[in-house]
Formats: C-alpha cells, structure tokens, sequence
C-alpha cells in the first residue's frame, strides 16, 4: 500500500512541476485561455442567446449587422452569430472524439509494435508509413462520402484517417522505456506483457502522447471545417465550415458581405490556434528533444 | 550512396503502391452504397441494364477475379471511363495534374523560401521577441484553412480593389494573340492561388525548420566556430543552415500529400482546372472511375516525391550509408 501512496506522491510532484513551468510559457497559456473561452462560449452561450438553426428567413437574406442580427444574417435568413456560438460546439466535439479515436489508435499500434519488436513491428510500421503518405483529405473526402456525412461519421473518418504521427511517436517512446531497469526487473519476476504494456509503459509514454493529442485535435477541427466547406459535412447543423460554404456558394464573397465570412473564419483561425500553441508548448515541455540544452 | 539503401527505399515505395492499390480497390467495392449502386439507382435505369453494366464494370465476379483483372487494367494504364464526361479517365485527369503541378510546384518555392526565412530568424534569436513573434506568425499561419485564406484574398484583391481575376486558369473567350500574351494572362490568374497555396503550408515549415535549426545550434563544431571567434551572423548562415536544411528535404516530400488537400481548396476557391478540383467535382457528381483515378495517380505523386526525397537524402548526407 505505501508504495502506491508513494507513487501517487511522486505523480503529483510531476504534475506540480509541469503546471508551474507551463505558466511560465506565455503562449500555452494563451492558448488555454483561448480554448476555455471557446469552451464557455459552446455551453453557456445557448444558455444566454437563443437561436434555432431551422429559423430559415428569420431576417433578410444576407442582411449586414443590425440590432435584431449582431452579426447579420446568412443567405437562408438566419442569424450569423447564433450559428457561430452553435458552431464552436460541433466544433470541439468532432475535435475531441476524432482525436480519442485516432490517439487510441495510435497508441494501441505503437506501444504493440515498439513493445513486441522483429516481424510484429516491422509489419506494423511498414503499414503505417504506407498510410502515413497516402494523400489524407482526398482519403476523408472518399470515405465522407462514402459513409454519409452524419456527425458520427465524420468523427469516425476524421479518426480513422490520423493516428499514423501517434503511432510512431509512441513506437520510438516505448522502445527507449522496454530497456529501462525496471522493465527487466517486472519481467524477471514474472510480470505478463498484457501487464507491462499497460502498467509500465503506457503511463511512461502518456505525457508524449498528451502532447499530441492537442496537436491532433486542431488538425481534425480544421479538416471538419475543410470538410463542411467542401459540402461533406452534415447539412442539418450549423457549424463553422457549414457558414463559410453558404457564404462562397451564395456569392457573399462578391457582394462583400464580410459579416458571413469573415467572423466565421477567425472562431476557426483562433480556436485551432488555441490547440497549436497549447500543444506546442506541452511539447517544448514533454519532450526531451527540445528541452534548452 | 550505396545500392542496398536504394533498393530498400525502392522495397518500402512499392510496398506503399500495393498498399494505396489495394485501398483504392477496396474502398470503391466494398463501402456501402457501392458506387454502382448508388449510380444505377441515381440514374433511375432498368433492371437488366443494370446487369449489363454490372458486367462492363466486372461488378458480378467474386472479389479476386475483379482484383486481378483491376491490377491487369492498371498496368495498361487502363483506369475506365468518366461517367460524366464519358471518356477515358486518363485522358482527363493528365492535363488536369499538370494544372496542378505547375499551381503546386511555384507555390512549393515560395514556401520554402518564406518559411525557412521565418525559421531561421526565429532560431537564430530564440527566446528573444523576434522569435516569439514569427513564431507565432507561423502558427497563425498554419491555423488558417486554405480555402477561407483564398476567400479572403478574393475579396480584397479581386472584388475591393478589382486587380486580380476572381477565379480560372485564363480570361474566358479572350483570343490570345501570341504565347507571350497567354503565358502573362496564366501568370495573372495565378498570384492569388499561389499565394493562398504557398502560405497554407508555410507555416509546417518554419517550425520544422527552426527545430531543424535549434539542433544544429547545439552541435559541437559550431561551438568551435563560436571559440574561433566567427561572427554569429557567418555560424548561422555559413556553418549551420546547410545542415539545418537536410530533414527539409524530407519534409517537402511528406507534405505533399498534405500540399494536395491545400490544392484541392485552392483550386475549388478559384475555379482553377486541377485535379483537385477535378476531385472536388467529380465527388459532387458521385463520378466513381474518376474519383478513383484522381486518388491513384495523386497517391503515386506523393510515393515518387518521397522516393526522390528518400535518394536526395542518402546523397546529401553521407552519414546514412551506414544506417
């Protein structure tokens, strides 16, 4: 019992530490609060400003700014900024399950082929290196269409399409902790590889993997966009990809109606930055590699 | 460079064609709503056409027959006819990749330029704010969608200042009167798309380069140039960017594949007639034998540029023969 109180002491120290050099990383923390405030935003703004997205001709059709509109309306007559506080749901939601799809993934794939090492891991790595160079939007457009461009699907293909960099991330990471000491010595007194894998080497790897995670929520919230852009999102939700294809399909661009695309466009910009800088600085933090020398 | 380093990047490139071959076999079988189906159902045809069909396109043989027989067609660079164009594949999507090529290739040049300018200045000055600032210029960067990059571009340079053309490869109907005239209407058209292009994947290279960079910095002989006294200017430029720049060259490969999404939205965006807004169109039109051609021939772009990259590699740097 009290080496697991220990242990658990010792994580915490860890942890401490890591929270006090990230507030020193002005830009992790920029990003963290850009993050909260888009989170905020996706749960209680609901709460504060009413909206429908089935309010077709609520207003004029691509109507500037006025009281009733804030932001104007869209080409259906529906308000702007209603649609982008419903957005910033979709949003972080196809974001964060696509990314624990495709970190699952990943991770599975990597510790069993750093772990297992000979034929196991070199058959894995070559198929990871094939996906890895197979031209990824196309890909998620095929299999979108495919599919159906249910929410449900899209998180499936955006998760499905992006755990080759978690795969080998965690690969090179487990094979540097499978010749630590304490690996020989869990084995030596019979520890199964079921348990080291999970035991041993996943919580050594997580930090690397955390990381990452970020980094691949903000790919995956801007293919979703790039996606709903293209006309393979769903259609019955409003989300920020879904404003900016209304807006280049009914000629806002050329009308200048700059209230449909351009605020829907900067919640995109400033949302996947948010997840850029703060999983840029969690790797500047995790990783050995880049520590100052 | 020695031959088993070439014949085992060689091994790995045709592994990854066998394995884009048989994804591109599977995914346009076995998904549901099979193309097929979806095409005789969209279509509204009768029962036996359809059977008629089914046999054209082999759909009613078991799946290793139609295997063998799809390797067989690719070998004769046989990749079936457009639905909606009701031609041979091949013949659309080759002047449809140089299109494409050409948009990517000036747009991969400024790029390169910019972002390892961005890197290195970043580097060279890390923690100072110079650094912090065209760091975080390039992670702005690669935050923003190529496509609402191009919009935005549009409605600045083509619709507020009127300047630029909206979209297209030429001006519609114009009758050029000489090569000379054509080439300075395409180099027109061509600005906003490459800009939108370049700058969608200029932010990956700043910041690959400037870790690139980092490590160079830290390495033994450029503290020796240090002692000797070289000015800081000569050791980053002189001593340590010709390394920095190796993993580049690798980096450039891997993102082409990435720099084919960022073409398929810049090309959407100005109505530039490349593959991938043959992509973008023949998905809209559910054109299967297209859409099949497209990923295959952009697939084996991706796997010859890392080849190359691959070989460049073990060229510019010695050290890999003993890897």
């Amino acid at each position: 019992m009290s080496s697991k109180n220990n242990r658990k002491k010792v994580m915490k120290k860890g942890f401490l530490r890591f929270v006090d050099t990230f507030k020193g990383n002005k830009m992790g923390v920029l990003g963290f609060y850009i993050i909260v405030f888009f989170v905020v935003v996706a749960f209680f703004g609901p709460l504060v400003y009413q909206y429908d997205p089935q309010s077709f001709g609520m207003g004029g059709l691509i109507d500037p700014p006025t009281k009733g509109f804030p932001l104007g309306t869209d080409d259906m007559g529906r308000d702007i900024l209603g649609a982008l506080i419903y957005g910033a749901k979709v949003s972080l939601m196809i974001g964060v399950f696509a990314t624990l799809i495709s970190v699952g993934i990943g991770t599975f794939i990597g510790v069993v082929s750093g772990f297992a090492g000979g034929k196991t891991d070199s058959i894995l790595m070559r198929f990871t290196d094939g996906f890895m160079v197979l031209p990824k939007l196309p890909l998620i457009m095929i299999l979108a269409a495919f599919l159906g461009s249910s929410t449900r699907n899209i998180i499936i293909v955006l998760g499905l399409t992006s755990w080759t960099g978690t795969a080998r991330l965690v690969r090179s990471q487990t094979l540097s902790i499978k010749e630590r000491p304490f690996i020989e010595r869990a084995i030596s007194v019979g520890a199964g590889r079921g348990y080291i894998m999970t035991r041993h080497i996943l919580p050594n790897v997580f930090p690397l993997v955390f990381s990452n995670t970020i980094l691949v929520t903000a790919t995956a919230i801007l293919t979703e966009t790039t996606l709903s852009f293209l006309g393979l999102g769903n259609p019955m939700i409003p989300s920020w990809g879904q404003i900016l294809r209304g807006a280049f399909t009914s000629g806002a661009v050329s009308l200048g109606a700059w209230w449909f695309y351009l605020p829907a466009g900067l919640c995109v910009i400033f949302l996947v930055l948010g997840f850029t800088f703060l999983g840029y600085s969690f790797d500047e933090i995790l990783n050995p590699k880049l520590r100052r020398r | 460079m020695n031959l088993t380093y070439l014949s085992k990047k060689l091994f790995h490139s045709l592994i990854t064609l066998f394995i884009v071959i048989t994804i591109n076999f599977f995914l346009f079988r076995i998904m549901p709503g099979d193309p097929f189906a979806m095409i005789a159902k969209a279509a509204n045809l009768s029962a036996e056409y359809k059977e008629e069909l089914s046999a054209l396109y082999g759909y009613n043989q078991p799946f290793p027959i139609q295997y063998v027989k799809y390797l067989r067609q690719l070998i004769n660079l046989d990749f079936g006819m457009s639905f909606k164009y009701r031609k041979p594949v091949m013949d659309i999507l080759g002047n449809r990749l140089m299109a494409t090529l050409s948009l990517a290739f000036i747009a991969q040049i400024l790029a390169i330029g910019l972002g390892t300018l961005l890197g290195t200045i970043s580097a060279a000055f890390r923690g100072k704010k110079i650094d912090v600032a065209s760091l975080g210029l390039a992670l702005f960067i690669y935050s923003i969608p190529a496509f609402w990059l191009g919009i935005v571009l549009v409605s600045l340079f083509s619709v507020k200042f009127g300047s630029l053309p909206l979209n297209g490869m030429v001006v519609a109907g114009m009758d050029h009167a000489s090569t000379w005239i054509y080439i300075k209407d395409v180099a027109r058209h061509l600005i906003l798309p490459v800009i939108t292009l370049g700058l969608a994947i200029t932010g990956g290279y700043t910041i690959i380069m400037r870790g690139s960079l980092l490590d160079v910095l830290t390495e033994d002989y450029i503290v020796t140039a240090r002692a000797k006294g070289y000015k800081r200017k000569d050791i980053v430029i002189k001593h340590a960017l010709p390394n920095a720049m190796l993993p580049m060259v690798t980096v450039i490969a891997i993102n082409f594949g990435f720099m084919i999404g960022g073409a398929i939205q810049t090309e959407t965006v100005f109505s530039w007639p490349g593959i991938g807004r043959l992509v973008y169109e023949a998905l809209m039109a559910r054109d299967y034998p297209i859409l099949q051609g497209a990923f295959l021939i952009i697939s084996i772009t991706v796997i010859v540029a890392n080849f190359i990259a691959d070989i460049l590699y073990g060229y510019l740097d010695p050290r890999i023969k003993y890897d």
